[in-house]
């Protein structure tokens, strides 16, 4: 049962790492990208192509995809997000789907539709036993990487002036462009930087979601969930909301298999109709 | 002018909104004409009629009320599971099928409106992706019920009004789709047009001064999310009576996204929007499928993100003038 | 004699800002009454209160009579209380003819059925052509109502709050924004209101309001600071330090 927990937990961290970024650039351009699980298979796949075809180490290939798909993040948001933002939600939604789409397909073209593995490092295998919990090493491994993570996120987000600077601009855009703070560029940079981080959570969470043409969609959900649920005005909020839809997947799927994924779409519903307004208030107001 | 005069020509100009222009007459007359110009291509129009009577649900939710949706498959797949399920185990009929997925549709409309009129187009947009969603899901757990992900089969249709059996080639098929959306298209014409249209207009237009207008907002478009669900149930029945399958395909989010596609094509609001978009939508699909089968997804995907990027406005351009062209040819005959 | 539109002990309060202070307000039957106050005193914020559009943090609002604090705005519509918008609220891709022939659907209660039509309605017909009459909107009725003059548009804003027949309306700052040219013409069809109609004007152009009311409420930080005839106003220190003074200079 704790087994499951400590599952459910490495589970959410990865979730945060591949839903924050989504927050934030949800929160700073009131921008509805879907498409963000693209990113995050894109660093699966590079991370897969880097130590299958160039056979570098699985540590090699985690910033590797990080920068990969920062790199895209930045490209795309140059040329075909910036138009967008101006857009009602419905074009966002539109574009960012049709992005969703032809990513699938084209990935399906260039390296089929087959489920994809990689080879763990022998460290990284296997599990031992604390107190009769069973550990998993790699999700130990997901664990520490993901919280040192979220630490440096919050810290940055909270205690450095570009952290203020965003906050700020999250907060009221317009107020933000009148002190002088240039919200374009913190935009790009946090688009490239929450992009990177979606293909870091993507090739970690290879081993633990998998990783097929379909991730964008079937994960989006999950994405959305971490955004709505958490608000876009914090890191700890999709945190902890990250943190709860992993045990609640995790712990739903163990204990009652048979609904699936029932659960968290559920308890997504629920929420929102609990708090229709408030999870998004402060984006817009 | 005297007040009798004026009055005259306010009521005339209240009907011109819901006059039939020449050029729907001759819509209407090609659809069905369809049936005997091109009788090899009835399996394709049939799709075509159906993914048409979706559209149109989605046109009087999102053109007339101005509700955005993500989810609009789980009304279909309400629809066809229900139609399906009465054919398998209480009665054959088409049309008991078809009233019966209208009303299992409608039921979860109206169920599931309150939290869709709640929030702003981003909530609204999780919400009914959510639904869509858990339908899915459901129908994927209940296999005893639904078949899960084998589809629900052995769906036997008996004759549509006791004379006209189903045939291999939808020649049944495509006259009874194509006649369940004339008569449906009809009842919306006639709805939109009517003072409860005008309310949902005024809705879409201004909430604020629609509600200060006397307009029950959250009770107007309650009804209409349910009126729209029950299409969209119409559309499901259809599918499932006219393939006699039905399978999780029908809840699966891309038919929720390929319906936005279908109705951007065609432009919402004018109700013809979702028809012409389905016509153009499968012949599309058709044309791609023949191409390249396998990417289907790649180019829908393209289309979406070019339209949005620009493209609409230069295809709405171009069908506003060729619409503008043939309603003034039509005034003038009709003079 | 009871009044038309009473408040007693409004209040409303945004976190810690009281933008309504416990306001005791009375409207008299038939009342040209107006309603003035520096910006931020928070008239807009009553009006919206006296309409549903925001709900008070406590205190009462009746309606001839009648406890309306709890109901919609569109329940008080159906009672007789209209307003308009002091920033145009229109129906952007209707026509004038449009916009009232809704109104007036929904005060005939058609605006349920989705199989009546229009112009098979002889009642909705007839009123709609009287408004469109009254209001001088005839010759416009059939363009879109985007594509019309800003003067234009705000008789179209009064004329749709008139076409429910309410028995109190609240125009809140009519002719804002309207150039002195057609200014005239405005307060004239204000002024040609009947007079079983009670009207409660929200203004800030002293020249409308002295020529207007025959009653002025002067609220100051979300308080009654005063309220008389036009005359004692104009008299009144108190209004004049916190209002009168800065307003004559402009």
């Amino acid at each position: 049962m704790l087994t499951i927990l400590f599952d459910g937990i490495a589970y959410g961290m990865v979730l945060f790492v591949l839903g924050c970024g989504l927050s934030v650039t949800m929160g700073l351009m009131n921008f509805v990208n879907l498409a963000h699980g693209a990113f995050a298979m894109l660093g699966g796949y590079v991370a897969v192509l880097a130590m299958q075809r160039l056979g570098l180490p699985f540590l090699a290939s985690l910033p590797l995809a990080f920068l990969a798909a920062a790199l895209v993040g930045i490209v795309l948001e140059r040329l075909v997000y910036r138009p967008m933002y101006a857009k009602s939600h419905l074009d966002q939604v539109m574009f960012s789907i049709g992005l969703v789409f032809m990513a699938v397909a084209g990935t399906d073209w260039l390296m089929g539709s087959t489920q994809q593995f990689i080879r763990l490092p022998a460290w990284l295998q296997g599990r031992f036993e604390i107190a009769g919990i069973g550990i998993g090493r790699y999700r130990l491994f997901v664990i520490a990487i993901c919280g040192l993570l979220a630490i440096s996120l919050h810290w940055g987000f909270t205690r450095t002036r570009f952290g203020s600077r965003l906050r700020a601009a999250v907060d009221d855009a317009r107020v933000a462009r009148g002190l002088g703070i240039p919200v374009n560029r913190l935009f790009a940079v946090t688009f490239a930087l929450g992009s990177g981080l979606a293909g870091l959570g993507g090739a970690l969470g290879i081993e633990l979601m998998g990783l097929d043409p379909t991730f964008p969609l079937k994960f989006m959900i999950y994405f959305l969930i971490v955004v709505t649920v958490g608000g876009t005005s914090s890191i700890t909020g999709p945190f902890f909301a990250a943190m709860l839809l992993g045990l609640a997947d995790v712990l739903g799927k163990y204990l009652v298999p048979q609904l699936g994924a029932f659960i968290i779409y559920a308890l997504m519903v629920m929420l929102l109709i609990i708090r229709p307004h408030g999870l998004f208030a402060r984006g817009r107001a | 002018m005297s007040a009798a005069a004026f009055e005259a020509r306010v009521r005339e100009a209240l009907r011109a909104g819901r006059r039939w222009y020449p050029a729907e007459f001759l819509f209407w007359l090609a659809a069905f004409a369809a049936f005997l110009l091109l009788p090899g291509q009835l399996l394709l129009l049939n799709e075509v009629a159906i993914l048409a009577l979706f559209a149109l649900s989605l046109d009087l939710v999102l053109g007339y009320a101005g509700i955005v949706s993500l989810g609009h498959a789980a009304f279909l797949g309400m629809g066809a599971y229900a139609a399906g399920l009465l054919a398998r185990h209480v009665t054959a009929d088409p049309l008991a099928g078809l009233a019966c997925g209208m009303a299992a549709a409608g039921l979860l409309g109206l169920a599931t409106s309150p939290l869709v009129l709640r929030g702003s187009d981003l909530t609204r947009l999780m919400v009914t992706l959510g639904v869509a969603l858990i339908l899915y899901e459901l129908a994927n757990s209940f296999a005893s019920v639904t078949g899960g992900a084998d589809g629900l089969q052995g769906i036997m249709m008996a004759p549509v009004l006791g004379l006209f059996d189903f045939d291999l080639f939808g020649r049944t098929a495509y006259l009874y789709s194509l006649s369940v959306l004339f008569l449906l298209f009809l009842v919306a014409r006639r709805v939109v047009g009517s003072p409860f249209g005008l309310s949902l207009r005024a809705i879409r237009d201004n909430p604020l001064r629609a509600s200060a207008s006397g307009v029950p907002n959250g009770r107007r478009l309650a009804a209409v999310y349910a009126l729209a669900a029950a299409y969209a149930g119409a559309a499901g029945a259809l599918l499932a009576q006219t393939t006699q399958f039905v399978s999780l395909d029908v809840l699966d989010f891309h038919r929720s996204a390929d319906l936005m596609l279908v109705l951007i094509i065609g432009g919402a609001g004018y109700l013809y929007g979702g028809l012409v978009g389905a016509i153009a939508f499968k012949l599309l699909q058709d044309g791609i499928a023949s191409l390249t089968p396998q990417y289907w997804m790649f180019w829908i995907g393209l289309f979406l993100v070019l339209f949005v990027l620009g493209g609409r406005e230069v295809i709405h351009g171009a069908v506003r003038a060729v619409v503008g062209r043939v309603a003034r040819f039509g005034r003038g005959a009709a003079r | 004699m009871s009044a038309a539109l009473q408040t007693f002990g409004l209040c409303k309060s945004f976190g810690g800002i009281t933008a309504t202070d416990h306001v005791d307000f009375a409207l008299a039957k038939g009342a040209r009454h107006a309603l003035i106050g520096p910006n931020g005193a928070g008239k807009t914020t009553f009006v919206n209160q006296l309409t549903g559009m925001l709900r008070p943090s406590s205190g009462r609002i009746e309606l001839m009579g009648e406890d309306i604090t709890a109901l919609p705005p569109e329940a008080r519509v159906k009672r007789g209380l209209a307003r308009t918008f002091q920033i145009n609220q229109l129906f952007a891709t209707m026509t004038p003819l449009e916009m009232i022939a809704l109104v007036t659907s929904e005060r005939l209660g058609r605006g349920r059925s989705p199989f009546r039509t229009l112009d098979r309605d002889a009642t909705l017909v007839a009123e709609t052509a009287e408004i469109l009459t009254r209001f001088k909107l005839d010759d416009i009725m059939n363009r879109p109502i985007a594509t019309l003059p800003y003067g234009r548009r705000r008789q179209i804003e009064i004329a749709a709050a008139f076409a429910a027949r309410p028995s109190v309306l609240l125009l809140d700052e009519p002719a804002a924004g309207v150039p002195e040219a057609e200014r005239r013409e405005l307060m004239a069809t204000v002024a040609a209101l009947p007079e079983d109609v009670s009207v409660l004007l929200i203004e800030h152009d002293m020249d409308l309001v002295f020529r207007f009311a025959n009653r002025i409420t002067v609220l100051v930080n979300g308080r009654v600071l005063a309220e008389g005839t036009p005359e004692a106003m104009a008299r009144d220190p108190a209004v004049r330090a916190a209002y009168l003074g800065e307003a004559a200079h402009v």
